[in-house]
């Protein structure tokens, strides 16, 4: 009996992503879920620009590539084209979803769109060869902050759950990693419940996936999987910061004041 | 007779978008456009459509993007400083091929500019806007009834050519009251195989991109389009022809300088001078042919133009310099009075001429 | 009896699975070379892989099936 192969919804292609780039784990979280919730043949998915441009290429569900950061107005316009009947999803990454596009993540999530974000944190620009990202840590060497992240000259890391959690709109807004087994078996219901969010018309369901980036953080894969527990995760940390429908509706890492 | 009612020009735009099947409208405020975001606000919800107010143009012609890419007809509106906002968005559209209808309701400009009437946006509109290799189909309307009209051939052409169709007005047109017939035969949208509507399980994927990263690739779909736009030039492009057929002096103009410049050719007519109007319809394509077949007879043609001239530079070439022009504008928000028009006609044919 | 099976041609040879396994008999090949260029993953004990798909789960290529 097999107990684990390809999901359907992953096209049977070779992915271009770098060895030990975890965007291919979160890619086969998406189609795993997408399989399981049997919703691909009513679902559409919007590809950003940034390493993940080619997702159109991957998933076997209908495909948009949109302009840099605007995803989630793409999404819109889909998922209000036919809000009975379609499933729309975004795969944004960090200088996508935290840099350029700010303002319609922001903006979707105030409006409780009824859409899926799946958003890969991987503090660094990977595409275009490893420059500083929005979510890129104070400190971090990349080659536009080859002195390290100066928060003095260039400000704090944007925390895109913390921040929308403030916000009374959304519905679900998850933190979670893909560096080991148990953290991806966690990433793949957190995902799984993003879609089952839409599929229930609560609304904004946001997973954002701590992910490494060995190529251009210069460490061998299994190092960089190492960086996000021991750097990463401290400053983003895992949880739930909001879920309307659970009752949680407020950052669960704050501290009480 | 159809019953005519007395609309705004940018709410006959509004009904008119309705009546060609139109169900999302995408909008962000800025004056001189916002009748029409505040009739799609009231409208929308009582058939069933949507109306979203978007928390920037940039999102707007994105979520214009997203119902484009799903199949259905879909506008956006605003005004020039809009419009530079959204030429991102325009030009994801063409290099999608996707259909879809933009408003502009031209005010002066550059930068802020002010909230009064201008056609300035005439080389933005028709060389594109955005960046790369495209043409919008645009279309100008000089009457309240041609806004409407103008509306839904706007969506009949954007479907029919997978292409942006932009409404090139301005603010005077946007905000003046006449009446206007509802009575039009609307083709309706054809089937959109290509759009991302879910597989259903029943047919390969559907992508809708701009990407493309082999360059031989990204070529032949460049030459392709412009194949397309070489028909569109060949079978679409569309003037009014106004006693031009002995006319020593011909004016250019469209939109609201044409309504004023019809007045001046009137006045000159009557006092014995022989002058005509072209008034391009639609300015992207430019309607070449009929400037080249006056070319011939007219001693001086004069664009009169709400710009410091720049559909000139098209009159110029569609007559390939045959003819002398010269140019007749106000700019910043004023508007050419008859007088001024009829002045030039006057000038023109005394001294000027080849 | 649990088997695993690469596609070895895909096989980036990043190595994460060769971590997640908790019987850790997979390693990279010391002596192939794939098409790709890679010393692609294998399992170099099959007789004791228990089929839980740690493997597979951390593969980021999608390229492992087990069956148990």
């Amino acid at each position: 009996m097999i107990v684990f192969e390809r999901p359907k919804s992953l096209i049977d292609v070779p992915l271009h992503y770098c060895p030990g780039c975890t965007h291919g784990i979160v890619h086969r979280l998406v189609a795993e879920a997408i399989d399981e919730l049997g919703i691909e043949g009513k679902t559409v998915g919007i590809a950003p620009v940034g390493c993940s441009v080619m997702a159109y290429d991957y998933f076997n569900c209908d495909m948009i590539e949109a302009a840099h950061g605007r995803a989630p107005a793409v999404a819109t316009g889909v998922k209000r084209s036919d809000p009975d009947n379609l499933i729309v999803f975004t795969y944004q990454g960090d200088g996508d979803l935290a840099s350029i596009g700010t303002a319609e993540t922001v903006h979707a999530a105030a409006r409780n769109e009824n859409i899926t974000v799946i958003f890969i944190n991987n503090a660094i620009y990977g595409m275009t060869g490893g420059q500083m990202a929005p979510t890129s840590l104070p400190g971090q060497v990349t080659q536009t902050s080859p002195y390290g992240r100066d928060v003095n000259l260039c400000g704090y890391p944007v925390k895109i759950c913390e921040m929308l959690s403030e916000l009374e709109g959304p519905e679900y807004l998850e933190r979670v990693t893909v560096n080991s087994v148990k953290n991806v078996r966690n990433a793949k219901r957190a995902i799984k419940k993003a879609f089952q969010n839409q599929i229930d018309g609560k609304g904004f369901s946001l997973i954002e996936v701590i992910s490494s980036c060995p190529t251009n953080w210069g460490m061998t894969p299994k190092e960089a999987l190492q960086w996000i527990d021991d750097k990463m995760i401290p400053y983003y940390p895992l949880g739930v910061y909001k879920d309307r429908s659970a009752g949680i509706l407020c950052n669960p890492n704050k501290e009480e004041k | 007779m159809a019953e005519k009612v007395l609309m705004k020009g940018n709410e006959a735009i509004a009904e008119a978008a309705i009546q060609a099947g139109c169900r999302h409208y995408f909008g962000y405020p800025i004056t001189p456009q916002t009748e029409i975001a505040a009739y799609m606000a009231k409208r929308m919800p009582k058939i069933g459509g949507t109306f979203l107010q978007a928390e920037s143009e940039i999102a707007a012609i994105n979520m214009v993007y997203g119902v484009a890419s799903a199949g259905k007809r879909v506008m956006t509106s605003s005004s020039s400083p809009g419009i530079s906002l959204k030429s991102e968005g325009l030009s994801y559209l063409a290099g999608a091929d996707l259909p879809a209808l933009v408003v502009n309701a031209q005010r002066g400009g550059p930068g802020l500019g002010g909230i009064q009437p201008s056609q300035s946006d005439y080389f933005q509109a028709t060389r594109g806007g955005g960046h790369g290799d495209y043409h919008m189909i645009v279309l100008a309307p000089s009457s309240v009834q041609e806004m409407a009209q103008l509306t839904i051939r706007g969506f009949e052409l954007a479907d029919e050519y997978r292409m942006t169709a932009m409404i090139l007005a301005d603010g005077t047109i946007g905000q003046m009251m006449e009446p206007v017939s509802f009575d039009f035969e609307i083709k309706e949208a054809p089937a959109k195989p290509w759009a991302t509507t879910g597989t259903k399980m029943a047919r390969p994927h559907n992508v809708i991109n701009s990407l493309y990263l082999n360059a031989e690739l990204l070529e032949k779909t460049n030459i392709e389009r412009y194949q397309k736009y070489a028909l569109i030039e060949e079978k679409e492009a569309l003037a009014e022809e106004y006693m031009v057929e002995d006319a020593d002096i011909i004016i250019a103009a469209f939109g609201i300088a044409a309504r004023v410049s019809k007045n001046a050719v009137n006045e000159a007519r009557a006092s014995g001078i022989k002058a005509g109007l072209i008034r391009p319809i639609t300015l992207w394509p430019f309607p070449k042919a009929v400037f080249a077949k006056h070319a011939d007879h007219a001693k001086q043609i004069i664009s009169v133009e709400l710009s410091m001239g720049q559909m000139i530079e098209d009159v110029q070439l569609a007559t390939q310099c045959k003819v002398p022009v010269s140019l007749c504008y106000r700019v910043g928000g004023m508007i050419p009075t008859p007088d001024q028009v009829y002045q030039a006609i006057v000038e023109a044919n005394e001294k000027g001429g080849k | 009896m649990a088997k695993v099976t690469f596609r070895e041609d895909e096989c980036k040879g990043c190595g994460l699975c060769t971590d997640a396994c908790p019987k850790k008999i997979l390693q990279l090949s010391k002596d192939k070379i794939n098409k790709k260029g890679h010393h692609p993953a294998e399992c170099v004990k099959p007789e004791e892989c228990i089929g839980c798909a740690s493997c597979a789960i951390m593969c980021p290529d999608c390229i492992i099936t087990v069956e148990r």
